[in-house]
């Protein structure tokens, strides 16, 4: 194992200087979720316009590098998105992440590619997998309007 | 024995991890197990299995002896009055609760009040906490101050006439506060209050004296005492288990079983009930002659000086926050780091074998207490060595490089 494949630069940079952080104005949806096992939160906001495009995608919470990266990413990635477009990148990235098998990311640009794949180092590291995915999983949540907090300990 | 031999009694010591020596410091969650416990499970499966207490052929006779063998080592190991007021469970959660059920059913009403800390594991929470939602009992929670330590003062403020029962640990397993039992159990008693001891992480750690405590409850779980998985020990003064009803019901807790009328065993038996962990209780035998052969007194005096080291140690590294600085400090010892998560040191310090634990400890009202959603610990036991502490914290530098912190 290589830390420094689950720690690569981007990472690190992300879960430093998280983007997209704090309670955006307006937004439409909203989810919270949770890990049980070490506490962690993320709520994530969500703007969605008429025509169902991702006009905002914002979060608040606490957690470890990987998990705030994971979020930061994931809120870059999906921003200016349609919502179709938003949830078959989740699909894609929970595959990628559950798999370790290699992950076609055909509607991204190579910019967004780099920043996802900077995440794939997770797979290696089974315990840390719930960190990568839990903002994932939130989002798709607030996407559905669901009420129900995500728990990290129902996904699989 | 002398500490230096106590590491080479641990076979998991010879194993790598991640290609490096085993640097434990999760002894707080679970102890790593003495060869002469393993080979007692081995040899109970292998050449004396049999269930206890129902047969009467040879080996049913031998198991039961041991079974109760153990029962005797626990009850000198705890100095309480008799074998009765031992016990045994399936850890000291359900230990806990056994007590909780049983004494709420029988003494607990509308607005009676039951005082817990603030310190407290889930495990001496949430079993209360049902008293809550189904007798509509109120919890209060004797506050910490910022050290760490529980204000005995603020404690006693909390007691009404409509105190039931008070429950604490014995040490923090966040903090490694030592809590003085004793103190408190001596307010109680002024108002005939029982007090219930969590002594999880006491036990493996510190000299245990049920008389000299005078609690009336005290829950241990054996996994964390160089033991088994699968046990636990309530200790109770006979009094209590006396008039409390049973727990669990089923086959060996019981006297008679009519289509009418069912009676129970007597002590200890009407708290055992089922099928119990007989080998696992057996083997737990030699844990406690593990703990007398090293002798307690060295343990303590072992252990007092690593975290003493550690402490000293940790503290140079910067933007190393140790939390809680109680009066008397067990070898538990949280840890905050500025610029990473607890769970980022956790997967980098494991890389190099060192395995701490991260997160909430189940200790999330202490954790908000705090202010924090998590903290690394790294806890200390009987096997480990100044150069564990060394490795450790290294290795804690080593986050920092990771994470490119000046
Ligand atoms: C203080 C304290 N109480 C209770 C428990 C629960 O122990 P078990 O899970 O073995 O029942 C623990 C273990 O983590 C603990 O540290």
């Amino acid at each position: 194992m290589d830390l420094k494949q689950l720690y690569q630069d981007i990472i690190l940079e992300h879960g430093k200087n998280p983007r997209n952080f704090g309670k955006c104005e307006n937004h439409t949806n909203e989810a919270r979720g949770h890990n049980p096992l070490c506490g962690d939160q993320v709520q994530i906001f969500l703007k969605m316009n008429k025509e169902k495009k991702v006009e905002n995608l914002t979060f608040q919470g606490s957690g470890c590098a990987i998990s705030i990266a994971s979020t930061s990413i994931m809120t870059e990635l999906v921003k200016g998105k349609s919502i179709e477009s938003a949830k078959k990148l989740i699909e894609l990235f929970l595959t990628m992440i559950k798999s370790s098998e290699e992950t076609k990311f055909d509607e991204c640009d190579e910019d967004e590619k780099t920043k996802i794949m900077s995440l794939s180092g997770v797979t290696k590291y089974p315990m840390r997998v719930k960190c990568a995915t839990l903002a994932w999983h939130t989002l798709s949540s607030a996407i559905e309007g669901k009420k129900q907090e995500v728990n990290s300990e129902s996904i699989d | 024995m002398k500490i230096n031999d106590v590491k080479s009694q641990f076979p998991i010591f010879s194993k790598k991890i991640n290609g490096k020596h085993l640097v434990y410091l999760d002894s707080s969650n679970s102890s790593q197990k003495p060869i002469k416990v393993i080979n007692s499970l081995d040899n109970f499966y292998k050449n004396e299995f049999s269930n206890i207490g129902r047969s009467i052929h040879s080996l049913a006779v031998n198991a039961t002896n041991k079974f109760e063998e153990t029962r005797m080592s626990v009850k000198n190991f705890l100095n309480a009055n008799s074998k009765e007021e031992i016990i045994f469970t399936k850890n000291a959660t359900e230990s806990i609760n056994l007590v909780a059920h049983t004494f709420g059913q029988q003494n607990i009403n509308k607005g009676d009040e039951i005082i817990i800390s603030e310190l407290e594991h889930h495990s001496n929470y949430v079993p209360w906490h049902y008293l809550r939602q189904t007798k509509g009992a109120v919890i209060k929670f004797a506050p910490i101050d910022e050290n760490g330590d529980i204000i005995i003062g603020e404690l006693k403020k909390l007691i009404t006439s409509k105190t039931k029962i008070i429950a604490v640990t014995h040490l923090s397993n966040v903090t490694g506060t030592i809590v003085p039992i004793k103190e408190i159990v001596e307010i109680a008693n002024k108002k005939n209050i029982p007090v219930l001891v969590d002594g999880c992480q006491s036990a493996p750690h510190i000299k245990i004296d049920v008389k000299d405590l005078n609690c009336d409850f005290y829950a241990i779980s054996c996994h964390k005492v160089y033991g088994p998985t699968g046990v636990g020990i309530l200790y109770a003064k006979k009094k209590w288990l006396e008039r409390l009803p049973p727990y669990i019901g089923g086959g060996g807790m019981i006297s008679e079983v009519g289509k009418e009328k069912i009676t129970y065993a007597p002590l200890p038996e009407k708290y055992e009930a089922g099928t119990m962990p007989t080998a696992e209780v057996v083997a737990f035998n030699e844990s406690i002659k593990f703990m007398e052969a090293v002798g307690i007194e060295n343990i303590i005096k072992h252990e007092k000086e690593l975290t003493n080291y550690a402490l000293e140690k940790l503290k140079k590294i910067n933007s190393i926050n140790i939390i809680g600085n109680p009066k008397n400090k067990a070898g538990v010892i949280s840890f905050t780091m500025k610029g990473i998560h607890p769970h980022d040191i956790s997967t980098i310090v494991d890389e190099e074998g060192v395995a701490i634990r991260a997160g909430h400890h189940c200790c999330q009202v202490l954790h908000q207490k705090l202010n924090l959603t998590a903290t690394a610990r790294a806890s200390i036991g009987v096997y480990n060595t100044k150069e564990d502490i060394d490795v450790l914290c290294d290795s804690i530098k080593k986050c920092r490089k990771v994470f490119e912190l000046q």
